[in-house]
């Protein structure tokens, strides 16, 4: 029963993702939800880091940065295949985040939250200010993504190879959270002291999920480029972590349909209040704040207790 | 999506009865527009909406354009580029405008350049580097002067004073990091030698360090500060408070009442280029600027109640030109408008006068630039 209800809910997304095109009128929408999709594969992964291992990461915007500029650089100046730059960048990404994952990860708290804000907050400054690579803070173009002569452009191809990477994030995240490691993962969540009693190597698993979540970041920060076109430094910015992490926190925290519905909402939104004449941003904040009031555990998991309280939410 | 057809129905039904009703029927012109109205660039961003808005208002009240009514359809970036970016694929797509007014940044400007190429649809921009119009976008026109035209503004005026070793203090924000490009490029070209070359962080409180180490360059002879909001004005007190008796430049970024508001006393003596807007009321009668700037600004603040800045006469000057555009074309047909936009010769706006040509989308000279100099808390004119 469970197995089948576990394939039920990928084969339903499929199903979501095939049918989609036919309600989608035109460009732009195919546009908002190219863009809920790349936030939702950020989303699964910085959930396995927040939700599930209980570790915040206030500067995740800088690994989607790494990816995107090593997106625009490398094509750019050097000449490098987009694939190929973008695969640097999601290396890069993850040695920064491995090599400084030990130091961070000896703090706990706000001083964790701190530390990431500020490896966020340097990366970002350091986009900035090497204008001679990234073009400073009003950005450069990005070369289009492209393979044998074929290259991926318009809405709608753009479309399904996103659908076909959420699709595969989604499955590659439900089955980390049921394997060994994401056992250990929810373990070192509960108690650290006590999962190192049973076994659990405590640091080992921090610092791999944090650079597991480093290389997502990456990789879509490039996808992300290579999509729009033209990155600022805004894609490295501390507000763009923030909106991240309010994604996990309103979807809810360690539950994979939570960061699907919060990326969700969190992309529509703006969109859905912009007709608010100078109250979208009222508007905006109003809606987040009663969500944390009367559903402070996020929408999916306060949604679930509550339409089947006898039954703990299957992450 | 039963909606989205009865309104279908409604608009068929509404488009047979039009057509046998006088042309005010007919559908409005949409003005399409994505401007950081919240976010760091939000004091650009604010006074272009409101000057949009203010005008999209008062031409419909004179009956429009083309006898049909225009219709303002704008969304706020935030001040982050590749939200313009998702806007204006809403604005070409979703809404269906006849033209773009708007990207207040260079970023958000430049984010929906490839949109505009691929929708061949006229853009005019409100940012200000010279990348927008340099090398020529087909669909892409702007109405801001360049931050070259502020370099060689300032570097002529220097000139004229004897000044040839400049200490130039440049912010790191867009804005900073484009002008310090740009004056560079003109300094090695007009023959003045920079000397020191310092920068500053937009949201710095304090750029006395920067300031004691160009006092103590050797053989400086005067300061040019490339920077926009509240910086400049802090850079003029930590002037006064070192003491420093160089003549001291500002870019067109500050031209505003603000500023002068902001540095108070240690304003006093400092000189910028700006746009004729500022000075309205000063400039001579035979001035050709003189009713475009002085009707403007009476509008603006009238309604508004408060000062008026260059940044919404770009966005006056950006929606007059296009309304040009249409009638000259007689249509809403984009390639018609581009081409009239292109054509525009001898339009007279808050900026200056308007010439565009196949090679020149900006359309503006150095004398839509005049140097104006801080006197008791106001401007002057210089010479």
């Amino acid at each position: 029963m469970r197995v089948l209800r576990r394939h039920s809910a990928l084969l339903f997304l499929a199903g979501l993702l095939l049918l989609l095109p036919l309600v989608l009128p035109n460009n732009f929408y195919y546009d908002i939800v190219i863009r809920m999709a790349i936030n939702a594969i950020i989303v699964l992964g910085l959930n396995l880091l927040i939700g599930f291992a209980g570790q915040i990461s206030l500067g995740h915007a800088g690994f989607i940065g790494i990816g995107a500029y090593a997106s625009a650089i490398f094509p750019t100046h050097f000449g490098w295949h987009p694939l190929v730059a973008m695969a640097a960048g999601a290396a890069i990404a993850s040695a920064i985040a491995a090599i400084l994952a030990r130091p961070i990860f000896r703090l706990k708290g706000h001083y964790l939250a701190m530390a990431t804000l500020g490896l966020g907050i340097i990366i970002a400054i350091v986009i900035k200010n090497e204008a001679a690579y990234t073009g400073g803070p009003d950005g450069m173009p990005v070369a289009a993504l492209g393979l044998m002569g074929f290259e991926i452009s318009g809405e709608k191809q753009w479309y399904w190879v996103l659908a076909a990477l959420l699709l595969f994030s989604f499955w590659a995240a439900r089955n980390l959270i049921d394997s060994p490691f994401g056992r250990a993962l929810r373990a070192l969540h509960g108690s650290e002291v006590a999962s190192q009693v049973m076994g659990v190597d405590v640091v080992r698993y921090k610092v791999a999920i944090f650079v597991l979540s480093a290389f997502f970041a990456s990789l879509m920060g490039s996808v992300t480029a290579h999509y729009i076109g033209f990155v600022t430094p805004n894609i490295a910015d501390f507000f763009h972590s923030i909106e991240l992490v309010t994604m996990v926190v309103i979807g809810g925290m360690a539950s994979i349909y939570g960061s699907l519905i919060g990326a969700i909402l969190l992309t529509a939104l703006p969109q859905a209040l912009s007709t608010f004449e100078g109250w979208e941003t009222v508007a905006f904040g109003s809606i987040l704040m009663l969500c944390m009031i009367f559903m402070p555990r996020g929408l999916v998991p306060t949604l679930t207790a509550r339409f089947r309280p006898n039954e703990r939410e299957d992450p | 999506m039963v909606k989205h057809s009865l309104f279908k129905i409604v608009t068929a039904a509404a488009i047979a009865v039009g057509a046998s009703l006088p042309a005010h029927a007919a559908d409005p012109i949409k003005i399409g527009s994505v401007l950081s109205v919240t976010g760091p660039a939000a004091f650009l961003g604010d006074p272009e909406l409101k000057t949009l808005q203010l005008y999209v208002e008062k031409l419909n009240k004179d009956g429009g354009v083309l006898g049909r009514q225009l219709q303002l359809v704008h969304y706020d970036d935030g001040s982050d580029a590749s939200k313009a970016n998702g806007f204006a694929k809403r604005l070409i797509d979703d809404d269906k405008v006849d033209v773009i007014v708007g990207g207040t940044t260079t970023g958000s400007t430049m984010s929906m350049v490839p949109l505009v190429e691929k929708a061949e649809l006229p853009f005019i921009s409100l940012a200000g580097a010279v990348v927008i119009v340099e090398p020529v976008k087909k669909w892409v026109f702007k109405t801001p002067h360049t931050d070259r035209m502020a370099a060689e503004k300032v570097f002529d005026d220097m000139k004229k004073r004897n000044l040839t070793k400049v200490a130039l203090l440049s912010e790191t924000s867009g804005f900073g990091a484009s002008g310090k490009k740009e004056t560079e490029a003109m300094a090695a070209k007009m023959g003045i030698t920079l000397v020191a070359n310092e920068t500053y962080g937009p949201k710095d409180t304090d750029m006395t360090p920067q300031l004691t180490k160009i006092k103590n360059t050797a053989g400086v002879q005067a300061v040019f500060v490339f920077g926009l909001g509240q910086g400049p004005a802090l850079v003029n007190k930590g002037y006064k408070q070192l003491g420093i008796a160089l003549p001291l430049y500002h870019a067109h970024g500050v031209a505003s009442e603000e500023f002068i508001k902001l540095s108070g006393p240690a304003g006093e003596g400092v000189r910028l280029p700006a746009a004729a807007l500022l000075v309205a009321d000063k400039l001579p009668a035979s001035d050709p600027q003189k009713a475009v700037a002085t009707a403007y600004r009476k509008a603006y603040s009238e309604r508004y109640k408060e000062d008026v800045s260059t940044f919404g006469g770009h966005a006056y000057d950006g929606l007059m030109i296009a309304v040009d555009a249409f009638k000259r074309a007689g249509s809403t047909d984009k390639a018609k408008v581009r081409d009239a936009i292109e054509a525009t010769k001898g339009y007279i706006g808050t900026g200056g006068k308007v010439n565009m040509s196949a090679t020149d989308h900006m359309g503006l000279d150095q004398s839509a630039f005049r140097m104006l100099e801080i006197k008791n808390g106001d401007w002057i004119l210089v010479n």
